[in-house]
């Protein structure tokens, strides 16, 4: 497969492998946050734990943007579903999120809600044509990576006259989420300090790798922008070693193939055109963050399913002692969990690290179970 | 059809739609049973006229095995549910080492389904039992009002006959056992999830349902030791892995590299976001035998045709957790676990 099979050569994984046991001092730890699912999702599928030496760790980032989703907004989106009567279009791995008692769209759908899952922002204009006295609500969720699309989509149904599609917008933006991140390890308190970042990769293009340099700056902490194919992985955690061992903290591009300094400004332009700040945002795990998130702006209040349909802020009731708010700030992982792998597995989620399998719980759970037999079930 | 004039004109399968009368009992059902079914199922057992088929018992243990058939979209590249219905079944026949010798067929049929249609299904069911040379010898019609069914639903049910001295079962897995698997993953899957989605690559994929008794006939005969033999139909490769190895007591070790995934498959799977380990086959089997025999069985599958491009994927290990393990191609290791829940999509 062409674009793909050369990212994931096992002989050049060796090499890079062995570049690793080299230049990696075994006189100190690395832990190496990666800041994305998709890059957690990497290191799983590709066992590449095994490939680096054990003082080289990998610890998991808040990256996924359905486990970051406060339950209150999937509370929302259930109400939407349920009680107004509208066609809910989400993408797939939504569906099983776990929200107040219990309920999920997955749920919800079962029980009558008419929930349709998209593939894009395309099939959901779609379904709205079709359905011209039916309200149809795309229910937006993403880093910066889907908000162009979403963007695209709405200026779309108001060219098309499209009145009855409304958006209900949750996306989110990474660098507070990091910069939070960093100000939490700075903290004297911390047993165990990220000492480097793999950054966002299809973020990236869109905003560019020149959105984390204020971080890199402000925390004197090394940053490479990482692909999600396992070489890129690889190779980033490399480049991370040596701007360590140097005592460097720039913010470097292993993603050279896609993103640029400045990222995508025909994106950026639509973004801007489309959405506005929110003045703070919960994250699921980090709570509320300044300027974390994007709402639909003004001039677009029409296609805005949270004015349309005057959605409450709710807060969600979170399951007790699900450890994923630490999980998804880097300090604790999915193992020291008490619910993990007894009453948390992905058939029976509790937590939203479990549900998708960008989490890093379900990926500790599906591929690297074995390593703690204990929790086996 | 021993009467041709027996109803008042011939069934509309043009233009026609299946109403409420074709599952009343009357005369519109029994001119759908003749026209359509006995009509193209044609043998002695339907032209009985009989509500059962009797037939001569043979000697040594018989199989029985179900299957219904609820596939969107019905008809998808490389088959349709008429086929389906008719290998899925031959398939889970075979995989007790069974030479399948009778169908039956249950056929539930919405409320203004398209008679066009069905005799499209009904034309390649019959191609698919007669190739496979396995007859549907009975069967049931009933139809659902608009908005309760989706389309058509078929159930056929199986029986067979394993031979003397054969005992396949997938609790037979032994440590050191080697795993076969005869041919590529996620074909079937992907054709039809990718006609679902309307999703059109450049070069087509095609279902690879196909009837897999021959294969496991002549596998039969030239290892009769073969312990397991299972068809990763749903959840795939994966699943049918876990499952033997749970029902054995067992854990297993496969290599990624030698797990064939057609470069059209891996790069669709790739596209939609889902692990071809996961995606659905109807024409492959995953094999488990003695490792003295793995050779020889592995020569013998790859001079089938539905046998080509079969591979020796792994071995049998002990563990008391049966977890099925893999090495990838990157030599890290991981587990290959039980779907959770619908395989989805996955957004980034």
């Amino acid at each position: 497969m062409k674009y793909v099979d050369e990212f994931r050569s096992g002989e050049r994984a060796v090499r890079l492998a062995a570049a690793i046991h080299r230049e990696a001092d075994a006189g100190r730890t690395y832990r190496l946050m990666e800041f994305c699912g998709g890059h957690t999702h990497a290191i799983f599928r590709f066992g590449l734990q095994d490939l680096v030496p054990v003082n080289v760790e990998f610890v998991h980032g808040p990256g996924c943007p359905v486990c970051v989703l406060p339950m209150g907004r999937i509370d929302n989106a259930i109400d939407l579903a349920r009680n107004h009567d509208v066609i809910l279009c989400t993408y797939g791995d939504l569906m099983r999120v776990p929200g107040s008692h219990r309920m999920s769209l997955l749920k919800a759908k079962a029980a009558g809600a008419d929930i349709r899952m998209v593939y894009s922002t395309r099939d959901a204009l779609a379904i709205a044509r079709a359905h011209r006295r039916r309200q149809v609500v795309f229910f937006a969720i993403g880093f910066e990576t889907t908000a162009p699309p979403t963007a695209v989509a709405i200026r779309q149904a108001r060219a098309e006259g499209l009145s009855n599609f409304s958006v209900f917008c949750n996306h989110v933006l990474t660098p507070p989420a990091l910069a939070y991140i960093l100000r939490e390890n700075a903290r004297a308190s911390r047993p165990a300090g990220i000492d480097g970042v793999l950054g966002p990769s299809h973020v990236s293009t869109i905003i560019g790798s020149g959105a984390y340099e204020p971080c890199a700056e402000a925390f004197s902490m090394p940053v490479v922008i990482a692909g999600f194919e396992p070489l890129d992985v690889m190779q980033s955690a490399l480049m991370l070693i040596r701007q360590i061992n140097a005592g460097r903290h720039a913010v470097e591009n292993e993603y050279t193939r896609v993103v640029t300094r400045e990222g995508n400004r025909k994106a950026q332009a639509l973004m801007a055109e489309v959405f506005e700040t929110r003045p703070a945002f919960e994250w699921r795990g980090l709570g509320k963050l300044p300027d974390s998130a994007l709402a639909i702006a003004g001039s677009y209040a029409d296609v805005d399913a949270e004015r349309r349909f005057a959605l409450p802020a709710t807060a969600g009731s979170e399951v007790k002692g699900c450890l994923c708010p630490s999980i998804l700030r880097g300090e604790d992982k999915p193992a020291d969990c008490r619910l993990f792998g007894t009453v948390c597995t992905p058939e029976n989620p509790m937590g939203a690290c479990m549900v998708s399998s960008e989490g890093a719980c379900a990926a500790y759970w599906s591929y690297g179970r074995f390593r703690q037999p204990a929790t086996a079930a | 059809m021993s009467r041709p004039h027996r109803f008042p004109g011939r069934l509309d399968v043009k233009t026609g739609t299946v109403d409420m009368s074709h599952g009343s009992g009357g005369r519109s059902m029994a001119q759908l049973v003749a026209e359509l079914f006995v009509h193209h199922f044609d043998n002695a057992w339907l032209r009985q006229g009989n509500d059962q088929a009797t037939y001569s018992v043979a000697a040594g243990r018989m199989v029985v095995s179900t299957d219904a058939h609820v596939i969107s979209p019905l008809f998808f590249p490389g088959g349709d549910i008429g086929s389906l219905a008719v290998h899925g079944t031959i398939n889970d026949v075979a995989m007790a080492g069974a030479a399948p010798s009778y169908l039956t067929a249950a056929f539930i049929l919405e409320e203004g389904f398209p008679l066009r249609d069905l005799e499209r299904i009904v034309t390649s069911m019959a191609r698919a039992s007669c190739e496979a040379g396995v007859p549907v010898v009975a069967g049931d019609t009933k139809v659902v009002e608009r908005g309760k069914g989706d389309g058509v639903f078929i159930t056929t049910t199986g029986l067979g006959v394993v031979p003397e001295g054969v005992e396949v079962s997938g609790d037979r897995a032994g440590p050191g056992d080697a795993i076969l698997l005869s041919g590529t993953i996620g074909d079937h899957g992907v054709a039809v999830m990718s006609s679902r989605e309307h999703l059109e690559f450049e070069t087509e994929i095609r279902s690879d349902s196909a009837p897999l008794h021959g294969l496991v006939a002549r596998m039969i005969e030239a290892v009769p030791g073969i312990r397991c033999l299972r068809d990763p139909t749903r959840g795939g490769l994966a699943t049918t892995l876990n499952e033997l190895a749970l029902q054995s007591g067992v854990g297993m070790m496969v290599e990624e590299e030698r797990i064939p995934v057609a470069p059209a498959v891996a790069a669709a799977c790739e596209l939609l976001g889902l692990d071809p380990l996961y995606v659905a086959n109807e024409g492959k089997l995953v094999c488990i035998c003695p490792a003295d025999d793995a050779e020889r069985l592995l020569s013998v599958m790859r001079a089938d045709a539905l046998g080509r491009e079969a591979a020796i994927i792994g071995h049998v290990v002990a563990d008391a957790h049966h977890f099925v393990r893999m090495r990838t191609a990157f030599g890290g290791v991981r587990i290959i676990d039980w779907l959770a829940g619908e395989q989805l999509p996955r957004i980034c």
